[in-house]
């Protein structure tokens, strides 16, 4: 199920703007990579880049080679929804679709790709709210609209429909900044048990967060604003945070900056 | 030497207690009905007017006396703040004032006709001293034109919409938009002369051997002109309401971008798209004179879009209201009231079919 990410050289643009240079980092499958860094050093374009949703933005786009298990992301002819239907992602805020139900928010990916049999879906849908650690709490109300949920159950709602459709990888960009300490357990928790399956990358704020839930860590930075961001340190988990070997990181881990 | 005051600006005394002196309940209708009296003696006494001078300046005495009584005794911010409110309240009732006595007129004259012989028959072989006629071939050709030209609008505005909205980039895009909002300005007349000139003298003798023809399907083709700005423009901006957030989430389940739009972003938008569309509706049903222009009008039925002349309930009015027939003026409100009647049932049932697709909180 699970794949290795390989980035050799990643650069990314907004128009004129270069908002990361040459990202060169390795993550393996089943396991939780955390990026770290102060707020615009580009993580969150480094991680819509791997699943091609930085072009999304007008005038956006991506140089450098991406691979999953040694095919090229960017290749000119692969199907940018293919792409994005092996890497899923999960957003800072829950972004349930309002028009439908939660069994339809977590089967869309699967409804919208064509699946059509009902047992199928049904099945789909609880085995992923399963995972996701919500059914108990939904199962009763399955017809219900999503955006009722509170701000937690959207959140793990959202992870659901993400691995509904069985993706190899998932990218979580501040997965956890829109909720309370309750439900950011929850969805720690959540990685913890999804890491057998997935591969996960995630974007935080939150350095506990990064050395709770991460194997890996990569620390982003930039020397000023309007550089563009870079890979400072990547390593270890428990290296970085106790003994990381550039100065720049210690100064951000310890507080110094940023 | 010169001394150089400051005026340092004072912080707010703090209030001993949380409590203020309030108005009692009653002194606002009280210095109502005071008032009324006053204006009431003011303007019979002077004799200077009627009751409708006697309401405004009861509105503007109550307004002083409501400032001063509770400057009096509630201070100047208390004072503001209800003065304010009642010109709010003010303006809310002279808003919904012509709306009123629009609607009260309307039953009220239209309601004399308004019997099954009125929806039965149409105006053929009426003469001017027939009490009888009525406006079904009117309402026919109202609901044929509009009808036709919904079907011909709808899909056109609305992909025009997501084109520019969702695939539109740079100059064509631009054009279009420019465009879009010219023609929101165009005149109901323009867009029937334009009709005229393209589709029935031009076109549509090609198919009618020679003769130009004149047809409700002229007339609809004139409202789709005037509808599709509308049209655009209303989806083109509930199309933007539409949170980023939520395409992005959609594509990164690696549904396409055609499938995204259809699926969740139109269906998002969909309850604000309708009343774009019905207000596109609206206006079209009351035009009269494209369908005067292109259609012809007619007192007979004809239930055939594509042939021979048909009226409308717009035009129908125009015409009634212009008869020499002791007659014709109540036929004419009666088909007012049953054209603001149609176009509210049409609403109503449209905003309830779109929010069925909605799921109730």
């Amino acid at each position: 199920m699970a794949k290795r990410i390989e980035a050799t050289d990643v650069t990314a643009y907004y128009g004129g703007f270069k908002a990361i240079e040459n990202i060169n980092l390795t993550v393996e499958p089943k396991t939780v990579t955390a990026l770290i860094g102060p707020s615009g050093c580009g993580k969150s374009t480094f991680l819509r880049s791997i699943n091609r949703m930085h072009e999304v933005l007008p005038g956006a786009r991506v140089e450098g080679s991406l691979t999953i298990d040694d095919q090229d992301i960017y290749d000119r002819d692969v199907d940018v929804t293919a792409v994005r239907r092996m890497i899923g992602m999960v957003f800072q805020r829950p972004n349930p679709f309002p028009t439908m139900s939660i069994f339809e928010n977590v089967v869309a990916g699967l409804r919208l790709n064509g699946v059509r049999r009902k047992s199928i879906l049904e099945e789909a849908a609880e085995k992923a709210l399963r995972s996701a650690n919500l059914w108990d709490e939904v199962k009763d109300r399955l017809g219900k609209p999503g955006a009722g949920l509170s701000g937690g159950q959207q959140q793990r709602l959202c992870i659901a429909r993400t691995i509904a459709v069985e993706p190899q990888v998932v990218l979580m960009d501040e997965p956890c900044s829109a909720l309370d300490p309750i439900s950011t357990l929850a969805i720690e928790d959540l990685m913890f048990q999804l890491k057998d399956k997935f591969t996960i990358i995630i974007v935080t704020h939150n350095m506990q967060q990064a050395a709770r839930v991460s194997d890996r860590t990569a620390f982003f930075s930039i020397e000023k604003t309007g550089d563009p961001g870079r890979l400072i340190e990547y390593d270890n988990t428990q290296k970085i945070f106790s003994n990381p070997s550039q100065k720049k990181t210690e100064d951000y881990i310890t507080g110094r900056f940023g | 030497m010169t001394t150089i005051t400051t005026h340092r600006p004072r912080p707010p005394a703090q209030p001993a207690s949380l409590r203020a002196r309030r108005l009692p309940g009653y002194a606002p209708p009280a210095i109502a009905v005071v008032a009324l009296l006053a204006s009431a003696g003011i303007v019979y006494g002077a004799g200077i007017g009627g009751a409708v001078l006697v309401v405004v300046v009861a509105a503007l005495l109550y307004l002083a006396g409501l400032f001063l009584a509770a400057n009096a005794v509630e201070g100047r911010r208390s004072a503001r703040n209800r003065t304010w409110s009642a010109l709010i309240h003010s303006a809310f009732v002279l808003a919904v004032l012509p709306l009123a006595s629009v609607v009260w007129t309307l039953v009220s004259k239209g309601s004399a006709r308004l019997d099954g012989n009125f929806f039965g028959t149409s105006m053929n072989n009426i003469g001017a001293r027939d009490a009888n006629g009525g406006a079904y071939h009117a309402i026919v050709g109202t609901l044929e034109q509009v009808g036709i030209a919904t079907l011909i609008t709808v899909p056109l505005g609305v992909l025009c919409a997501i084109y520019v909205v969702e695939y539109g980039r740079g100059r064509f895009a631009f054009t279009i938009r420019f465009f879009v909002d010219v023609m929101t300005g165009i005149p109901s007349i323009v867009t029937g002369l334009f009709v005229l000139a393209f589709w029935v003298l031009i076109v549509s003798p090609v198919f009618n051997d020679g003769r130009p023809g004149f047809s409700g399907f002229a007339a609809a083709l004139a409202l789709s002109v005037l509808m599709l700005p509308t049209v655009v423009r209303s989806t083109e901006e509930m199309l933007r309401l539409v949170p980023a957030p939520l395409r992005e989430g959609s594509y990164a389940l690696g549904v396409p971008k055609w499938k995204t739009i259809l699926r969740v972003v139109l269906p998002t938008a969909l309850p604000g798209i309708v009343t774009g569309i019905m207000l596109a509706i609206a206006r079209a049903a009351g035009e009269t004179a494209p369908v005067l222009l292109v259609a012809g009008g007619g007192a007979a039925i004809n239930f055939n879009p594509f042939e021979n002349n048909q009226s409308s309930l717009a035009l129908f009015v125009y015409q009634q209201a212009g008869e020499a027939s002791k007659y014709s003026p109540a036929r004419a409100w009666t088909a007012a009231l049953t054209l603001v009647a149609l176009v509210l049932v049409l609403t109503v049932a449209a905003k309830l079919l779109a929010r069925r697709n909605r799921l109730g909180r």
